[in-house]
């Protein structure tokens, strides 16, 4: 809660640097304040706070908000070319510290009002920002395109949220599961409820077949922004998601783990089949973050005791790999002029460190051991062969070595072909310790997991 | 402690490596090659001759889910120990004419490879033993992508796709095994060997299957050998080497040390076919060997036919065809690194392959023509050398489980004897040509590392005991353990 407190004053502080002309000070403060708001947060472990009945800091709650307190850190690292555009470079930061304060709510609801305001305080902002690149034809597109969209799923979230009220006179996730477990008949609207809920979650999860939005609006948006979506949005929609079904519906599992189990695997396949076949790099990482919310689909229909610490930790690998390969993906871009694989060709050469970092993030992208992204599926894959899902495994290990196919393309772009375009990369030095800070993180959290997977 | 030395000092070397210049890196990376097999060849005057497991290290690694970090040698971990500290050096000292471009990085790989392979060897917990497994395909995958020849991409890149899916359906039949570990599950040797028996021989033969493949992937076994042929092919020699000489053992180590003891009843259910396959695999890459006209391919194929053999030997659940496993196993690594460093030796001279264009180089450097003698009649069994012991025990344990196939299986000596005796003849033999006629003397490494390999040839083919007694306590162990699942 201390947490969230500060995002939203750090948020306002931003603002009010246009008016008091303190513009060149707002990066230093949000930095530290991020921090702050780590030590803050990490003050509320095992408090187990409940506020108004609306919003509780449980240690699923801190987890995640920690995850995505760090993951936005390294971010605004990755980011600081973005905010030093002379215009609107207040309210960019500004927009980025709400969306924060609504993802900080998204994990830690208990109440359906503030998991609706939550998801919407995440998602204008996003539609701000998708389309802050004003002069790109592909930016307005994507804004235009997420908050349709967004819109869309938004709808059917509420209207879900509605139908369970009436079905259950309440918003709160505890009475709900209370009406649930205890009334032997609830009203047939209320399963609809849930298929409408589990629909608009879908949406903003990207999970097939409600995943149309994601690649176009990856692609057309900003670099930075479509790292931000892919990361920490995607983490606080899984957060959200989780808690609702994993709590609230899990007694209900017969009514949506089949629907669920079809998305999965739909989710698995599509992406990853999909994420093979494109040129750019920006689009294959888009269609390959659908993907990886097919693993985590595993883990949510698992709705066992691994289900937190595995989605917990995947996503935890899941986004710091992501940041390292869009911080890698922008730079090669901006100094090639395209995205597209071929503009990795020979970067081994040129610039072996870039070539050594995205080497690891891929691999940890692609599972395979000794890096995080390794023990995050091998962990998924534990919790779902639990729940007796062998056959989603089965598919999960075939789209697996799909991926591969798709991570390897950039590999072997680097390391084996041939540069024909000897444009100089420029890397600052914050972003080569970012760079250096996640490959590190990457191998450290795939050999000592424990630390995070121990957490939940 | 002396496993972790073995496990961990040729990945400190590697990244040493990383540090130093290209034209330092060879003579440090044999070094620290040579280094590790004396640590090695210590270990085994510490080694007590018994079935037990020695040099034991046990930490609890991620305890929440039951992993440790368990590591120890038995007989039959002596032995793959030893190859691969023997070989690595061997491996690095053919490469002291070649001139490799970012040679640190070379050797760098090289070293961080055996790193993993020592550790697949000496692996007690399940899980360690699939990171060390998948570890073992990242520096061979570069190795061949940087360094190899025409279309190293795309045929590396099968090469990669193609293990990794065995791998993953192994590591599906890992997590399988796991889930029924007793109590709170964990992945110690001894907690996947209880699941795996307690199992009926339905789901015994679900595991069996989800780790075979891999294995088989790995060796190759017919019908997942069509990676190897352009792989071997195409790698550069010393990444051959160690795909052939070393990392084809993980997959009949794997069959030995976890896929027997945990599913001995998915084993002997499916025995027959896996035989089966393993035979066909002879006989097949034979004939193909046969008409093959690039040398380097023919002896691809040659090994896919003996692995063939030592698989079928394994998989017939008896204490000779194990032995003689263990026994090939360590012959064909000897061997297949001195087969493919005389091809590196003569496209080196000629830059050719091809068979048909060469001939007659016996009449311009006989000393050659010895060596590669003696290397060529290990590979074909010949009494008296290294191959024999190996191929004679091979075959009696096929033959007490099934003559007929025996008699197929025995098909690969004489076929084996019909390409190498014919490509000996076609190279070596005959009149000398524009090609073969300016071949250069071998230098002194060369004259070395093949006059190490062919007395390692004769010696263990004379006087084999040595090497059969480091395994035999642990071989017997392993076999009664497994006949006595099979009876309950």
């Amino acid at each position: 809660m201390k947490a969230l407190i500060l995002l939203s004053s750090l948020g306002v502080i931003a603002l009010l640097a246009e008016i008091f002309s303190f513009k060149k000070l707002i990066y230093p403060i949000v930095l530290l304040g991020l921090v702050l708001a780590f030590i803050l947060n990490m003050f509320d472990w095992d408090t187990n706070q409940l506020y108004f009945k609306m919003m509780q800091t449980d240690n699923y709650a801190i987890a995640f908000t920690s995850l995505i307190i760090v993951i936005s850190f390294l971010w605004f690292i990755m980011a600081e070319g973005f905010f030093k555009e002379e215009s609107n470079q207040s309210d960019h930061f500004a927009l980025v510290l709400f969306a924060l304060v609504g993802a900080v709510i998204m994990v830690s609801y208990t109440n359906m009002a503030m998991l609706f305001l939550g998801i919407e305080i995440l998602s204008i902002p996003m539609y701000i920002l998708a389309g802050s690149n004003k002069s790109d034809v592909l930016s307005n597109e994507a804004a235009f395109k997420y908050l349709i969209m967004g819109a869309f799923a938004t709808g059917f979230l509420l209207f879900g949220i509605t139908l369970i009220y009436g079905a259950t006179g309440s918003f709160d996730l505890t009475e709900i599961a209370t009406v649930v477990s205890t009334n032997t008949a609830i009203s047939s609207i209320f399963y609809v409820g849930v298929l409408l809920m589990l629909i608009g979650m879908s949406f903003k999860v990207s999970a097939a077949p409600f995943h149309f939005w994601a690649p176009d609006v990856y692609q057309g948006a900003p670099t930075v922004i479509t790292a931000f979506m892919a990361t920490i949005v995607k983490t606080a929609a899984f957060a959200a998601f989780l808690k609702l079904f994993h709590t609230t519906f899990s007694s209900l599992g017969e009514t949506w783990m089949h629907i669920v189990w079809v998305m999965a695997a739909l989710t698995l396949l599509v992406g990853n089949i999909t994420a093979a076949i494109q040129t750019s790099t920006k689009r294959m990482l888009a269609y390959s973050s659908v993907a990886h919310a097919g693993y985590m689909l595993l883990a949510l229909l698992a709705n066992n005791s691994f289900s937190n610490s595995a989605i917990l930790f995947y996503a935890t690998a899941y986004s710091i790999a992501s940041i390292a390969t869009f911080c890698i993906v922008s730079i090669v871009a901006n100094a090639k002029g395209s995205d597209v694989v071929d503009s990795f060709n020979g970067l081994a050469k040129s610039n072996p460190l870039l070539a050594f970092v995205m080497t690891i993030a891929l691999l940890s992208l692609a599972g395979i051991p000794p890096t995080a992204g390794f023990f995050a599926k091998y962990y998924i894959f534990t919790s779902a062969f639990t729940a007796g899902n062998a056959g989603l495994v089965l598919i999960a290990i075939i789209a697996s070595l799909v991926g591969v196919y798709y991570y390897f393309r950039i590999i072997i772009a680097m390391f084996f072909k041939e540069n024909t375009n000897n444009q100089p990369l420029e890397v600052t030095i914050n972003h080569k310790l970012l760079l250096i800070v996640i490959a590190v993180a990457i191998i450290l959290l795939g050999l000592f997991p424990e630390s995070i997977i121990s957490l939940l | 402690m002396i496993t972790l030395l073995l496990i961990f000092f040729p990945l400190i070397a590697a990244l040493l490596l990383l540090s130093v210049k290209s034209e330092q890196a060879k003579n440090i990376a044999i070094a620290a090659a040579v280094a590790e097999f004396v640590i090695a060849i210590f270990a085994l005057t510490q080694f007590q001759y018994n079935a037990s497991i020695q040099f034991e290290v046990n930490y609890d690694w991620i305890k929440s889910v039951g992993i440790s970090f368990h590591v120890g040698i038995d007989g039959i971990s002596m032995l793959m120990v030893l190859l691969t500290s023997f070989l690595v050096p061997i491996i690095i000292l053919t490469s002291i004419n070649t001139h490799y471009k970012n040679a640190n990085y070379f050797y760098a790989l090289i070293l961080a490879m055996q790193m993993a392979l020592i550790g697949v060897f000496v692996s007690l917990d399940g899980f360690l033993f699939y990171v060390f497994w998948e570890l073992a395909l990242i520096p061979i995958y570069f190795i061949c992508l940087l360094w190899g020849g025409e279309n190293s991409a795309k045929i590396t890149f099968k090469f990669f796709v193609y293990t990794l899916a065995g791998s993953l359906f192994m590591l599906g039949g890992l997590i399988y095994l796991y889930l029924h570990t007793a109590g709170l599950h964990s992945f110690n040797i001894s907690a996947l060997y209880a699941a795996g028996r307690s199992l009926d021989f339905v789901q015994q033969g679900y595991v069996f299957w989800a780790m075979f493949i891999a294995f088989a992937i790995k060796m190759p076994i017919f019908p997942f050998h069509t990676w190897q042929p352009d792989t071997y092919t195409v790698a550069p020699t010393q990444g051959t080497m160690m795909l052939s000489g070393i990392m084809l053992k993980m997959g009949t180590y794997g069959i030995i040390r976890w896929l027997l003891p945990i599913a001995p009843l998915g084993v002997e259910h499916w025995a027959y076919v896996a035989i089966a396959l393993s035979v066909i695999g002879i006989v097949y890459a034979s004939c193909i060997a046969i008409v093959q006209k690039d040398f380097k391919r023919l002896i691809a194929y040659s090994s896919i036919a003996h692995v063939g053999l030592i698989s079928a030997g394994i998989l017939a659940i008896n204490v000779q065809g194990m032995q003689g496993a263990m026994v090939q196993m360590l012959s064909h690594g000897v061997n297949v690194v001195g087969l493919f460093f005389i091809v590196d030796i003569i496209q080196k001279r000629t830059n050719t392959r091809e068979i048909a264009t060469l001939g007659g180089i016996r009449n311009v450097n006989p000393q050659f023509a010895v060596l590669f003698l003696i290397v060529l009649l290990g590979s074909v069994a010949l009494p008296l050398t290294n191959g024999f012991v190996g191929e004679f025990l091979l075959l009696n344990g096929v033959f007490q489980f099934n003559a007929w196939m025996t008699a197929f299986a025995g098909l690969s000596v004489i076929l084996g004897a019909v390409y190498m005796l014919r490509s000996y003849q076609s190279i070596m033999l005959g009149e000398t040509n524009l090609i073969t006629s300016s071949f250069a003397p071998l230098s002194g490494n060369e004259k070395l590392v093949l006059v190490i390999l062919s007395a390692a040839i004769i010696v263990f083919g004379i006087y084999p005991k040595p090497l059969l007694d480091i395994a035999a306590p642990a071989v017997n162990q392993l076999i009664e353990g497994v006949q006595i699942a099979l009876v309950k």
